[in-house]
Formats: structure tokens, sequence, C-alpha cells
């Protein structure tokens, strides 16, 4: 037998058939959805006359437009002030109940981003397929899991038939070696990936995050990691199951128990690439180069060092580049050639399901410790990904840090990354962001978003600008 | 689903690189339950030049005269020729639904992001990969000619322009025999319950954990 990738084996673990035409179902093990890509899936059972094919490997949230302040919340979801929003949101628990699906609701405790409340609850698992309709579904990949984003015809299709149409995708491995240096986080190598590759880099491509780097990781820092796969275009983000992996799955509310858990184990053992195993493509960066890192333009693939200075269009010879690069600075408000360190911040949001676990909520706590807010940061949220997060975080006294800096603590939700809610950015505003998205108007209509890590994105909430969270850890 | 056959359409450029599916429409339509609706703000950003909520009279708001799909020549355009990476971005659907809702049935650029791809086979809507060069020289006969108009034959994967020009383009089978037919997936895929309820037995056997109650 030859010698396969983690993608082949999750891949062929879940074939069900081939068809004519070479295309391949697939079956899928868990399903997670939320109230903005499920209402029409729903909509469309229903005019079909079909039913779930299996209820219990569906799991559901809002997220993406509950409000995040405890006023708003408080009243759960008749609370909602947008009327838009409520209905959705409404919709969503309509559905759920209609059709049996377990729901963590608004003010469940274990309710809050879809690709946080998975892992967290052992609803998602390694070796299983997990697809939910949206992009950011390849988080779960850190788990050693197949995962990915689906549209919404899609959704209803696996409601309906537990499957998905697929083709196989090719393999990419991304091996960062080495270690990372002091004040480097998991967001800082991801972003350094998709600068290095381009937001069009993995664009039909599984890619597996391999090298000493993951290794050392944490559950939480895999999963930031895997969460940007799509920005640099690919779908499918992964990285191997080991002992760090099992460590974190065990004892989950969904996690397998007793014999079960010893079965799953030995299954999941086998969760990685054969050492020889074929990529059709492989990426390798030194571990050790990778500075904290910025955005300054409008994909994430505009990203430099945070000792960088931004890109000057007149070097760039490629004419449609060029004109990228012109129309970013324009719509971000910088100058060729400005330092990153010198854009002045609005706003700052901590969060999303890029950086919004209990290991991003203790790193950026720790730099903002014992210090104060800029003046002229107006506001500075930290949303926690889940409820559950919420309550570690302030078991550990974290809000309380985040208060007395300054910042403000929110409930869980997708808030700020993409502006559905009320939390969002004015025109021409600069935040830096622990979200994953840069494009024009997505934190808000003209707001101008800067990518960052979390230990980056309080440093800037502290010095007013962006600054090397390193020379503030040497205090 | 709408089939697509064969296309006869004016053609209206989208000329940047990386548009993303915030670009195609913004986040605050995305809170409507339907499927439809979502036209008038395709490229809301792009189109107006005020900001955009759901719900209000968009003939009413300020129009970016500067945007090619505002410009008197490019009225009733069904085709988008557009830069590379096209529909990058989230997963939503409402992006191909705004595209279709606005008359758009096709769009030509030299590579699309995975999932937008996809989804525009599930909506009606073909997207047409051609090489760079190619998207290059239509983007300028499009400029130089006003009312230019192309085919898209899709039963015989060419794109031809008005010289006579054929330009091949592929589409696997499987998608391209659903849209020439207008078939729903999902019915096509039930045809193979069987198969499914047999795998599934098997994986409950190898891995009952994954089907316990939630």
């Amino acid at each position: 037998m030859s010698a396969k990738t983690l993608y082949d084996k999750l891949w062929d673990s879940h074939f069900v058939k081939e068809r004519d035409d070479g295309s391949a179902l697939i079956y899928i093990d868990r399903h997670v959805i939320h109230e903005v890509t499920s209402p029409q899936a729903f909509e469309g059972l229903r005019l079909a006359g079909r039913d779930l094919w299996r209820v219990n490997s569906v799991i559901a949230t809002p997220d993406h437009n509950v409000p995040t302040t405890s006023a708003e919340r408080s009243a759960g979801v008749a609370g909602i002030k947008d009327d838009v929003a409520r209905i959705q949101v409404q919709t969503l628990d309509d559905n759920c109940a209609d059709f049996g699906v377990r729901e963590f609701k608004i003010n469940d405790q274990r309710q809050g981003i879809v690709h946080v409340i998975g892992p967290e609850s052992g609803a998602c698992l390694p070796g299983m397929t997990i697809v939910c309709g949206d992009s950011h579904t390849s988080t779960n990949g850190a788990l050693g899991a197949l995962a990915h984003g689906i549209g919404t015809s899609e959704v209803e299709h696996v409601f309906a038939s537990q499957c998905l149409v697929a083709k196989k995708m090719k393999n990419m491995l991304v091996k960062v070696d080495g270690e990372l240096g002091p004040g480097v986080s998991p967001k800082d190598v991801v972003l350094a990936i998709i600068g290095k590759i381009g937001t069009a880099g993995g664009t039909g491509y599984a890619i597996e995050f391999g090298g000493q780097v993951f290794r050392d990781m944490s559950m939480e820092g895999r999963m930031t990691v895997c969460n940007m796969a799509i920005e640099g275009g690919a779908r499918v983000g992964m990285v191997a199951v080991d002992q760090t992996t099992l460590d974190y799955v065990k004892g989950r509310p969904y996690a397998p128990t007793g014999e079960q858990w010893e079965m799953a184990e030995a299954q999941w053992r086998d969760l990685h690439s054969d050492a020889d195993a074929h990529f059709d493509a492989v990426i390798e960066i030194d571990g050790a180069s990778i500075e904290p890192q910025v955005s300054w333009g409008t994909s994430p693939e505009m990203v430099l060092p945070v000792s960088a200075t931004v890109p000057n269009p007149s070097n760039e010879n490629d004419p449609v580049k060029k004109e990228g690069i012109e129309r970013a600075l324009e719509y971000m408000g910088l100058n060729a050639d400005q330092a990153i360190t010198d854009i002045q911040l609005d706003r700052v949001f901590i969060g999303s399901c890029t950086n919004s676990r209990i290991e991003d909520m203790r790193a950026a706590a720790a730099v903002v410790k014992g210090r104060k807010k800029a003046d002229n940061v107006k506001e500075a949220i930290v949303v926690p990904g889940s409820g559950l997060v919420k309550a570690q975080a302030e078991e550990e006294g974290l809000d309380k840090i985040f208060i007395e800096a300054g910042l403000e603590w929110r409930e869980p939700g997708c808030s700020m990354c993409l502006a559905m809610n009320a939390d969002k950015l004015g025109a021409g505003e600069h935040c830096a962001s622990t979200s994953n998205r840069n494009f024009e108007g997505r934190q808000g209509y003209g707001g101008r978003t800067h990518l960052v890590g979390p230990e980056m994105a309080a440093a800037a909430a502290i010095a007013g600008h962006f600054i090397d969270v390193r020379e503030l850890m040497q205090h | 689903m709408k089939a697509f056959t064969r296309l006869q359409g004016l053609l209206a450029p989208m000329d940047r690189a990386n548009v993303d599916t915030d670009l195609i429409i913004p986040k605050q339509f995305l809170k409507s339950i339907k499927r439809s609706g979502f036209g008038p703000n395709l490229f809301d950003e792009l189109r107006y030049l005020d900001e955009g909520y759901p719900g209000q009279d968009n003939s009413q708001r300020p129009i970016n005269p500067e945007f090619a799909l505002n410009q008197e020549r490019y009225q009733g355009a069904q085709i988008l020729l557009a830069r590379k990476n096209f529909g990058c971005g989230s997963s939503r659907e409402h992006a191909p639904w705004a595209l279709d809702d606005f008359g758009i049935r096709c769009v030509i650029a030299p590579s699309f992001a995975d999932i937008f791809f996809n989804n525009c086979f599930k909506n009606g809507l073909l997207p047409v990969v051609l090489p760079e060069d190619v998207v290059d020289s239509l983007f300028q006969q499009m400029y130089d000619k006003e009312g230019y108009s192309i085919v898209v034959d899709l039963e015989a994967q060419k794109v031809i322009s008005p010289d006579g020009s054929e330009y091949g383009f592929e589409v696997d089978s499987f998608r391209r025999h659903c849209l020439l037919n207008g078939l729903d997936d999902i019915g096509l895929t039930l045809q193979h319950s069987e198969d499914i309820k047999k795998f599934e037995q098997q994986r409950r056997a190898s891995s009952p954990w994954l089907f316990q109650d939630l």
C-alpha cells in the first residue's frame, strides 16, 4: 500500500462511492450551523418535503449577528434591537426546534462562535469530516479532522443526504521548522505564511501544517493557524494528531469515554501523514525568522513584519498588482514607504474565530496588565469566543485586567470581525484587529482593518499606534 | 435550478483582482432569510456613494457614475469579465444569489476562489476559467467596442467573440451535466441512499462515538 498524507487518510475513510463522472460522495460526520447560512437550507428541505438524514450529526448556535453588550444581550433573542437580525436568530431557534437539532441558544453558557464551540464541546473530534456554512470551518482541522466551509445549497445537501459531492483536492505541506521567538504568536505564523503564498496560493489544495513549530504549538494556536487556511486560498487546513491533540480532546462533554475512548485513541493515533507520503506542493519557512506581523492593505496577503514600511507601488512591475497596491493605499489612507509603526489607531478588536480562545485572552491580558489604553483609541473591545471562554477568563481575573486597562469586556459572538451586529468601524477609522479579513468595508463601511495577533492588538491599544510587542515585553 | 446551455450576452467589466465576497454582497444584507432580492445590493459599496442597509429604497441612493455596471453602455449585461481569484473570502452563497438576481448568468476570469466557484454551479450560474492573456484581450476588445457581446456555449465548452474567435474552456462533466439540464443535486445524491446507509452502518460499527446524541 502506498504512503498516504493525512488528507488522503481522511478522504479515504469517508469515501462512500465514486460516481460515473469521477466525482465522489463523501460522508459527513458533523454539521455545524449558524443563523446566517442555514435558513434558506431549512426552507429548501421544507419545500422538497425532505427531513434531516441524521439529526444527531447537527449542532447549532447563533453567532454572526448576536449583540455583545450585556445590556442588549440580557433579554435574549427578544432583546436584539436590529429587527432583521432578530428574525434571523429567531428563525434558527424555530428551525432547530422543528427539526429536533441541538442548539446552544443565545444565552446558553455553551453558546459562542461556531468554530470555537465545536472543539470546545467535543462535538468536533479528530478523524471527523466537519462542514459548516462558513469558510472558517477549517479551524477544526487543528484536531486532525477534514473540515471546510460550504455554501447554503451544500448545507441543504448535507442536511438531506449526510454527504457532499466532492472532488479530491491536491496535497500541500506547509512546513515551519525551528522555534518561534518570544512574542511571536500563531497568528504571526499564519499571516507570514499567507504573505508568502498569497491569497490564492492554496486554491485547490488541502494544506497540512507540519514541522517543529506546529508540534510545539498548543491546540488553540493550531486552531488559529488552520482557521486562516482559507485566507491562503485553501478550503482545508490540518495538523496531525499527537499527544497535544489527545490531551485537549479527553474529557470534553461530547468526547468518547471509557472503552470508546480507547477505540477512538487507537484510530486517531494514525492520523498523520506517512513518512514518505507525497505532497503536490511543499512550502518551507524558518520559524525563527518570523516577526510579529501587521496587515497594511485590503487583502490578507498584504501583510508585513511590524518593523517594515508600507510598500511603494512604483517598485512593482506587474500592472495588476501595482494598481492593487495603489487602490489599497488609497482605501487605507496610508502613504507609500510609511513605517507600519506610524499607523495611528482608532479602535482595537480582540476576538473572532481566529483569536478568541482562552489562550488569546491570556496573551492579550498579559500585555495590557497594569497599563492603560491610549487616549486616541476610542474603543478597544475584547469579545470572548464562547460563554465558556468568558467564564474561564473571568475565573482567572482577565476581565478585570482588561477593564482596568480601559478595554471593554463583552459577551461572546463574531462581533466586529464582520460587523453584522452593532460592533463596527466608522468610515476612515483604523482598527488593530485579531480577526481574519481586511477586505474593504469588512468591519464597517469605509473601515480600515489591520490584522494582527492578540499580543500585537493589545500592545497597539496601549500605544495608540502599532509597536513591536516585544518592546513592551522587555519592561 | 435554472439550466444553462448557450448564452449570448453583453459583457461588463469587474476590472480588479481578488474581488472578495464582502465586495460582491456586504454583510449587512446577509441577515435576510430568503434566497432572492440581493440584486439591488450587488457590489453595494462600489455602486452607491453612501452606506447601504437592508430594506431601504435603493432608487433614492446616490449612484457612483465611475462604476462600470452603472454606466449606460453596460446596462443589461449578463456576463461579467473579471480578474484572478474572483470570489475569494467567505462561503456566503448570497454572492452568486446577488449576481443572479442582478441578471448576471456567467462570470469569466483567469481563476476563482474554490467555495464561490462551487456555489455558482448550485445556482445555474456558470463560472468560466480562461487563460490570463485571453481575459486581457477580452477586456481590451470590450473597452474598445461599445455593445460588446459574446456567446458562452456550455454544450461546446466555448466562448465565441464577435469576430468569430473561439476560446475553449473546461467544466467537469458532472457539473456540466447538472447545469445543462438544470438538475437538483440532492435528488441525484439520494439515488445512492442505499450506498450511504451501508457506509453509515460500517462507520457506526467501527466508530460508534460519532453517532451519539448531542
